[in-house]
């Protein structure tokens, strides 16, 4: 909780200005690039807040006695403490009330869905006000304490000589191995990949999460004393007994939900038609659009891209960045039903990317080379809610449409990558291929392995496995000091 | 950083590496493949393990030099690194007595068939290799062929070693001879395609081993996907083997060739 909500200074800092006065800033804009240029520049489009800037916004918040923000946090972040510290100059106290709770405030200030969560929940709403800029604040505060190279390593626990063992190098098992090692255990993460990172360096592209920012994180984990093996796809160049062999006593498995799904539609696999972990993958992870690799991307003029989340957001985006004249968003339900975040939909929209919503595409047309050059969409109308509450798309029988496109990005969402949980014998995999886990995120059905993030809740969210590996950190722990 | 530890030169455009990976080497089986990626700079592409020793912590790759990356393979020396080698990747060969087998190959794909060359007649199997080329100077690894196999035979479209023919030629002198349980084809598309039509007249359960394009080679990207019997299927970890009959070969080479006009700027860059 926000424990010293009663501290004098923060008292004082409540008293110093009436809550009228607090709401009646106008929420501070984040400073953008310009979107003509920046829809051409790999450059990030965020670019921060000034200390002035953060202080203002920081203003805006009424240190709320019960915090609803907190509770719209799904790791539940001290969110008045940080921002109170930014509001008082401790720039550097905010970043350490941010790291109590989240291991990546830098990466998560940038990839939150902050609208369905703290902002969402903040009090100026229910006052018919914009909500305070929590996520530009957080990434501020942790901004700052990284060029400030005064981050200080936290400390770390003697050795207890226990060894545990991180399958996946992706939010969730970076955060489970920080708190590992910080518990004086020996930690080993394992990445299938040539780079450390997971989605955040292979999917996530650098004019929305620079690459600098997730190295500064994995190299603070280096320093700590964190070892890590790239090019090392457990179960196929090691198997899980051969590590239980080595002497990992536990195993954490954050290995994603990295196998993109197709529709099944005619024309799928036609050449030019590509999963967006393909082309983000070509781009981010093989730099395909710098002349100096080797990795060929294929440059679309005309780039369709179907689905309305964030990866579709960033393959659209990506698609402009790589040279396209007309980049478009397919997507089956309406805009209010996209799961992306809603400042990557208004970005793409500055930057001119054409929205088509209730449009699904049921065929690709190829020409005598085997490339795509059309797409037939059908298109929809919102129906009753469906499962997951969302209205559902029915179609609008004999409306079909035919849109040229020389490239089309498949962005409709991804399964769990079946190779670690396939590999392992015994282990109690869901329906839908995901690792089941009970509350501290234990395998219930081997108890020496836990796992996090995607590859327990299919897609999901950053901060949800930034908070999975951390509580089965904490979990293992408990589990190995019996 | 896997270094080379020795080359070997099988014909102009042919090299068999040693390379150093350990941990690959112990658990690789015939018919796994591995991603390797040459430095920084360098894009990430499947090759099959042609073998392993154990002892000496070694993989063997026979690389061709038929792009940009494959031609810088072949130009590197015994001592150089490859800064990445992941593995091994794939299903392995479903190894079995099946009987008589005729293991029909070319070009790239008579590498990863010694394996499972080996394999078959370790399991009890009458093996048959049937090999092909266009002409003497790229028949390879003959004796080391013979060393397992039943039967090798040689067959080169210019007639200048074994006999005069394409590989169907030979598969079916095989057929028409003897009793043949089963086939394994692995080389180029067209190839595996002309194999797999001719063993379904015969009625010869057949897989082929498929070299698509691929990224991660572990599922991720979907860049391997090729059609078997209708569905949509992920080479790197549905496969690479497939039953032949099953596999629409003709969109394998349209995609096959997704690159090529790009791969055609690459191969004019000077090899670093
Ligand atoms: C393009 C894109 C944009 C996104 N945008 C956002 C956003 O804005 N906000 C947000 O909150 N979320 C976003 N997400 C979702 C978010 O990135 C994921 O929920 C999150 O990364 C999941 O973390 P993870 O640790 O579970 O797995 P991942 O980040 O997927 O990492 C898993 C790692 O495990 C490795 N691995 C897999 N199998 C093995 C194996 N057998 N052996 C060794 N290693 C293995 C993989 O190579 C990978 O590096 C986005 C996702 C994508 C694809
Ligand atoms: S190579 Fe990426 S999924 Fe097969």
């Amino acid at each position: 909780m926000t424990e010293d909500r009663n501290a004098s200074w923060r008292e004082e800092l409540r008293k110093s200005m009436k809550p009228k006065e607090r709401t009646a800033i106008e929420r501070v804009p984040m400073n953008e690039l310009d979107p003509v240029l920046r829809a051409r520049s790999r450059d990030e489009v965020n670019q921060g807040l000034t200390a002035e800037q953060a202080v203002t916004e920081a203003k805006r918040c009424l240190d709320c006695g019960k915090p609803s923000c907190m509770e719209g946090c799904p790791v539940n972040i001290d969110i008045p403490g940080f921002i109170k510290n930014i509001e008082r100059g401790e720039f550097a106290e905010a970043a350490r009330v941010l790291k109590k709770t989240s291991s990546l405030p830098a990466v998560c200030g940038r990839v939150c869905p902050q609208e369905k969560q703290c902002e969402g929940s903040c009090i100026h709403l229910k006052m018919n006000s914009k909500p305070v800029a929590i996520g530009n604040l957080e990434r501020f505060a942790a901004d700052f304490e990284r060029n400030s190279g005064k981050a200080s390593l936290p400390e770390c626990r003697s050795s207890n000589g226990h060894k545990v063992g991180v399958i996946g190098s992706g939010p969730s098992g970076l955060s489970c191995a920080g708190d590992l090692i910080k518990m004086g255990y020996e930690v080993t993460v394992f990445e299938a990949l040539h780079e450390i990172g997971g989605v955040l360096k292979y999917g996530i592209p650098e004019f929305r999460l620079p690459n600098a920012v997730v190295d500064a994180e994995i190299e603070t984990l280096r320093r700590l004393g964190v070892k890590f093996v790239t090019d090392c796809v457990v179960g196929k160049t090691v198997s899980v007994s051969q590590l239980r062999e080595q002497g990992y006593e536990c195993l954490f498995v954050g290995s994603g939900a990295g196998l993109p799904r197709f529709m099944n539609i005619p024309g799928e696999n036609l050449i030019n038609v590509l999963s967006s972990n393909e082309y983000l993958t070509r781009v981010n992870l093989m730099d395909a659009g710098n002349p100096e690799t080797d990795t060929p991307v294929f440059r679309g003029r005309k780039v369709i891209v179907v689905g309305g989340g964030n990866t579709a957001m960033d393959s659209v985006r990506t698609a402009l960045r790589m040279g396209a004249e007309k980049a478009t968003i397919v997507y089956r339900r309406s805009e209010e039903e996209m799961p992306a975040r809603l400042e990557e939909v208004h970005h793409a929209k500055a930057e001119g990317v054409e929205f088509l919503t209730l449009h699904n595409p049921i065929e690709y047309i190829g020409d005598d080379k085997g490339r795509v050059k059309a797409v037939r969409l059908q298109k929809m109308q919102l129906g009753e809610p469906d499962e997951s509450g969302r209205r559902r798309p029915v179609e609008i029988p004999g409306a079909v449409e035919v849109l040229e496109a020389d490239m089309v990005v498949v962005a409709i969402g991804v399964s769990p990558n079946p190779i670690v949980p396939s590999s392992i014998e015994g282990l109690n995999i869901s329906r839908k291929g995901t690792i089941v886990v009970n509350d501290d995120m234990q395998s219930d059905s081997i108890p020496t392995i836990f796992a996090g993030g995607d590859i327990v809740r299919g897609g999901a969210t950053v901060i949800l496995a930034m908070g999975d590996g951390r509580r089965a950190a904490a979990a293992i722990d408990a589990y190995l000091s019996r | 950083m896997n270094r080379i530890v020795k080359k070997e030169r099988f014909s102009e455009k042919v090299v068999r590496l040693d390379v150093e990976a350990p941990l690959i080497a112990q658990s690789r089986k015939p018919g796994n493949f591995v991603i390797v990626k040459i430095d920084d700079k360098g894009e990430r592409i499947p090759l099959t393990i042609a073998s392993a020793d154990t002892e000496r912590g070694t993989i063997t790759l026979v690389v061709q030099a038929v792009g940009h990356t494959s031609a810088r393979l072949c130009a590197m020396e015994e001592g150089e690194t490859i800064a990445h080698v992941v593995g091994p990747l794939g299903r392995p060969t479903d190894i079995r007595n099946y009987g008589t087998v005729v293991c029909a190959c070319g070009g790239v794909g008579t590498a990863p068939m010694l394996p499972i060359v080996e394999a078959m007649k370790k399991a009890g199997n009458r093996v048959i290799v049937v090999q092909a080329a266009r002409t003497k100077e790229l028949i390879i690894l003959e004796q080391q062929m013979k060393q397992w196999a039943d039967e090798v035979v040689i067959m080169t479209d210019d007639g200048s070693y074994g006999t005069k023919g394409l590989v169907t030629n030979g598969v079916e002198n095989v057929i028409q001879r003897e009793k043949v349980d089963f086939c394994v084809t692995i080389g180029p598309a067209i190839m595996m395609k002309f194999v797999s039509l001719l063993t379904r007249k015969y009625d010869v359960p057949t897989i082929a081993s498929l070299n698509t394009i691929m990224v991660d080679g572990t599922g991720m990207c979907g860049a391997c996907r090729v059609n078997v019997g209708g569905e949509t299927k992920f080479v790197c970890v549905d496969g690479p083997e497939f039953d032949a009959h099953q596999v629409d070969f003709d969109q394998m080479m349209t995609r096959l060739g997704a690159y090529r006009d790009l791969e055609a700027v690459e191969m004019r860059k000077p090899l670093r």
